[in-house]
């Protein structure tokens, strides 16, 4: 096993490379290099070309490109355009919002979209199982920025049930620990702070999460569907098993492999759905950070963004795969 | 279309052995017929494209005139889905906006898969240092959050419906790539590939004789899937100001505009993001059925 893990992490390496080659040339390659954008309209010819040569982008591109991972694997990607500040604090002060959202999505995914597909599994063909498919199918369709919308406009505009964005409540502030909101108010003991936050990331929770508990429902009831077929269930049923045993102990162990394998990529399509509902839900994370940095030629900041998500998804669909290699006794990895 | 895909072959009449065979495995259309997911996104779809070839003619008004006397008026007789900021007729733009979705959602896949399945028959085929490299390629780009890979690659072309639906493609490359790539290993070592190749067939002859044809099955399914994806994708993009423009009638940027308006005029918001609904639902269904029919073993997103 540890020759194993040793093994994907080198493999890791020409992937991260090949991330780091994309984002330099696909940034390279935007007209306008930083020294431009950074001066604006007011420099003078003899002042770009100082700050060209400050910052480096005199010299011929594969030292540039040297330079660019020099500095990223010191977490310095440079300055931000909008409020120069460094990149990655940019980055570093949205990050635990975006990482929040986006378990509590995969939290609510797993919580209704597996028991959902299990029980739909076992009731095939029942009026539960045809109404939950029905709702999957509709709910792998929905846009989540118009889910996002539609939960807003309910539940928010017009119920009142929940706050249509933003963090927390006007009047209530939040010591920053952690940078993740529920845990802070945890950690303080602010109950008030706590009711707040969670009200405030139901809808965006909930519209994030929709997809990838329907790919779940669909999942774990495709992979039950499978292992109720399997000769070991038989044994067990024709040996006396009460059924709840057989399910359980039988199925449902089994059934969980492939499941927790579709869960732990669905975290980096989480990632993607983030830049949506907090574009929707107007929260302060590394999705909205992208496309404002993006749409406001921001480009330094938007190159620290997906270096991380990138990086961020490499390492979840490492964890994925050995997680599937300690689960399954089957697999034997030399 | 059958004759395309067949691994089951229409019978001609008149004979007898063919005959028998009808009845052990009904052919492919009556097969789709059967096919109740089939049937319903065949109808979706056809409707969408309907809708969309005879947009001028079934729209009651223009769909980018505007008329402020009639702003942001509730669904009514004159106008079914209301209308927007500009008093523009919501009905209209949606069904315009239909045109915008197929075009875009069918280009983007051609890209996805004209790109994929060149670079999936080439790894599978020739293996060695290509097939490592291109690997290498899909998984770099698996890599990255799809959405902004697309908005890198938006960044680096500029803003617009164009430039979003080429970012959208670029995305579903991988996936194309790999789909490809899979089920050319496997038919690599059949023999009437190593047949072909020992009577001196060329690669390319190969290729598109023996190796393509019998990868049409799973790519049929996977481009279906696409269009709807790639559909709800631009829409994204569109909705975060990187893809179509106003005033554009596109569902997308139709949405974010109708956000503003969103607790005053439900209606803005709720119209378009439904017409991207159903035709997302239809190529799944579709999709689905013809994966039931085609292919038993792809698995699902």
């Amino acid at each position: 096993m540890s020759r194993y893990i040793i093994r994907r992490l080198l493999q890791l390496i020409p992937v991260l490379i090949g991330v780091s080659i994309l984002v330099f040339v696909g940034m390279h390659i935007i007209p306008g290099d930083a020294a431009v954008l950074l001066m604006g309209d007011k420099g003078t010819p003899e002042a770009l070309a100082r700050l060209q040569h400050e910052l480096g982008l005199d010299q011929p591109i594969y030292v540039q490109y040297f330079h660019f991972v020099a500095d990223a694997l010191r977490g310095d990607f440079g300055i931000s355009l909008r409020t120069r500040q460094p990149a990655w604090t940019e980055v570093w002060s949205a990050l635990p919002m975006t990482l929040e959202l986006s378990l509590s999505a995969m939290i609510f995914a797993s919580l209704l979209g597996i028991p959902i597909g299990v029980l739909a599994a076992t009731k095939q063909y029942s009026l539960f199982d045809s109404i939950s498919m029905v709702g999957v199918l509709i709910s792998v369709s929905m846009p989540i920025f118009w889910t996002g919308l539609i939960l807003m406009m309910i539940f928010g505009g017009t119920l009142h049930w929940f706050p249509i964005g933003g963090i927390l409540d006007e009047g209530i502030s939040l010591h920053r620990i952690t940078g993740v909101h529920l845990l802070d108010a945890l950690l303080q003991g602010d109950s008030l702070a706590f009711w707040s936050a969670s009200r405030h990331l139901f809808l965006p929770t909930i519209a994030l999460g929709s997809l990838s508990m329907a790919t779940l429902a669909r999942m774990s009831r495709s992979a039950m569907l499978e292992i109720l077929r399997k000769d070991y269930v038989r044994t067990a049923r024709a040996k006396g098993l009460s059924e709840r045993v057989v399910l359980v102990r039988h199925t449902f162990r089994n059934a969980l492999i492939p499941v927790i394998t579709v869960g732990g990529l669905q975290l980096g399509i989480l990632l993607s759905g983030a830049v949506l509902t907090e574009t929707v839900f107007a929260l302060p994370g590394m999705g909205r950070l992208a496309i404002t940095s993006l749409l406001a030629r921001d480009y330094a900041v938007v190159q620290a963004v997906v270096m991380i998500s990138a990086f961020f998804i490499v390492i979840i669909n490492l964890l994925v795969d050995l997680l599937y290699a300690y689960l399954d006794p089957r697999i034997h990895y030399a | 279309m059958s004759n395309i895909l067949s691994n089951t072959p229409v019978p001609a009449e008149g004979s007898v052995n063919q005959i028998e065979f009808v009845r052990q495995r009904p052919s492919l259309i009556s097969r789709f017929v059967h096919n109740r997911s089939v049937v319903i996104g065949l109808t979706i779809v056809i409707a969408l494209i309907l809708t969309a070839v005879f947009a001028p003619l079934v729209s009651p008004y223009s769909p980018i005139k505007q008329s402020f006397r009639i702003q942001l008026q509730p669904p009514s007789a004159d106008h079914f889905f209301g209308t927007d900021e500009f008093g523009r007729d919501i009905f209209s733009r949606v069904l315009y906006g239909t045109r915008w979705a197929l075009f875009v959602g069918m280009l983007a896949d051609s890209i996805a898969l004209a790109l994929g399945v060149v670079l999936g028959l080439v790894a599978g085929y020739y293996g060695g240092r290509l097939d490592a490299s291109i690997g290498w390629l899909t998984d770099v780009m698996l890599a990255f959050p799809y959405l902004l890979l697309a908005m890198i690659v938006v960044a680096v072309l500029g803003p617009g419906i164009t430039n979003a639906m080429i970012a959208i493609g670029v995305v579903y490359v991988p996936q194309y790539i790999r789909l490809v790539r899979g089920t050319v290993l496997s038919i690599r070592e059949m023999e009437y590939v190593e047949a072909a190749r020992c009577i001196g067939m060329k690669d390319s002859r190969v290729i598109f004789r023996h190796i393509l044809p019998n990868c049409v099955a799973p790519i049929i399914v996977m481009a279906t899937l696409v269009i709807g994806w790639a559909i709800v994708e631009t829409a994204g993009l569109s909705f975060l100001g990187l893809g179509a423009q106003p005033p554009i009638p596109e569902w997308g940027a139709m949405l974010s505009s109708g956000r503003n308006y969103m607790l005053s005029a439900w209606w803005i918001a709720t119209f378009p993001g439904l017409a991207i609904l159903v035709v997302v639902i239809g190529f799944n269904v579709l999709g689905d059925g013809l994966r039931d029919e085609l292919d038993p073993y792809l698995t699902k997103r």
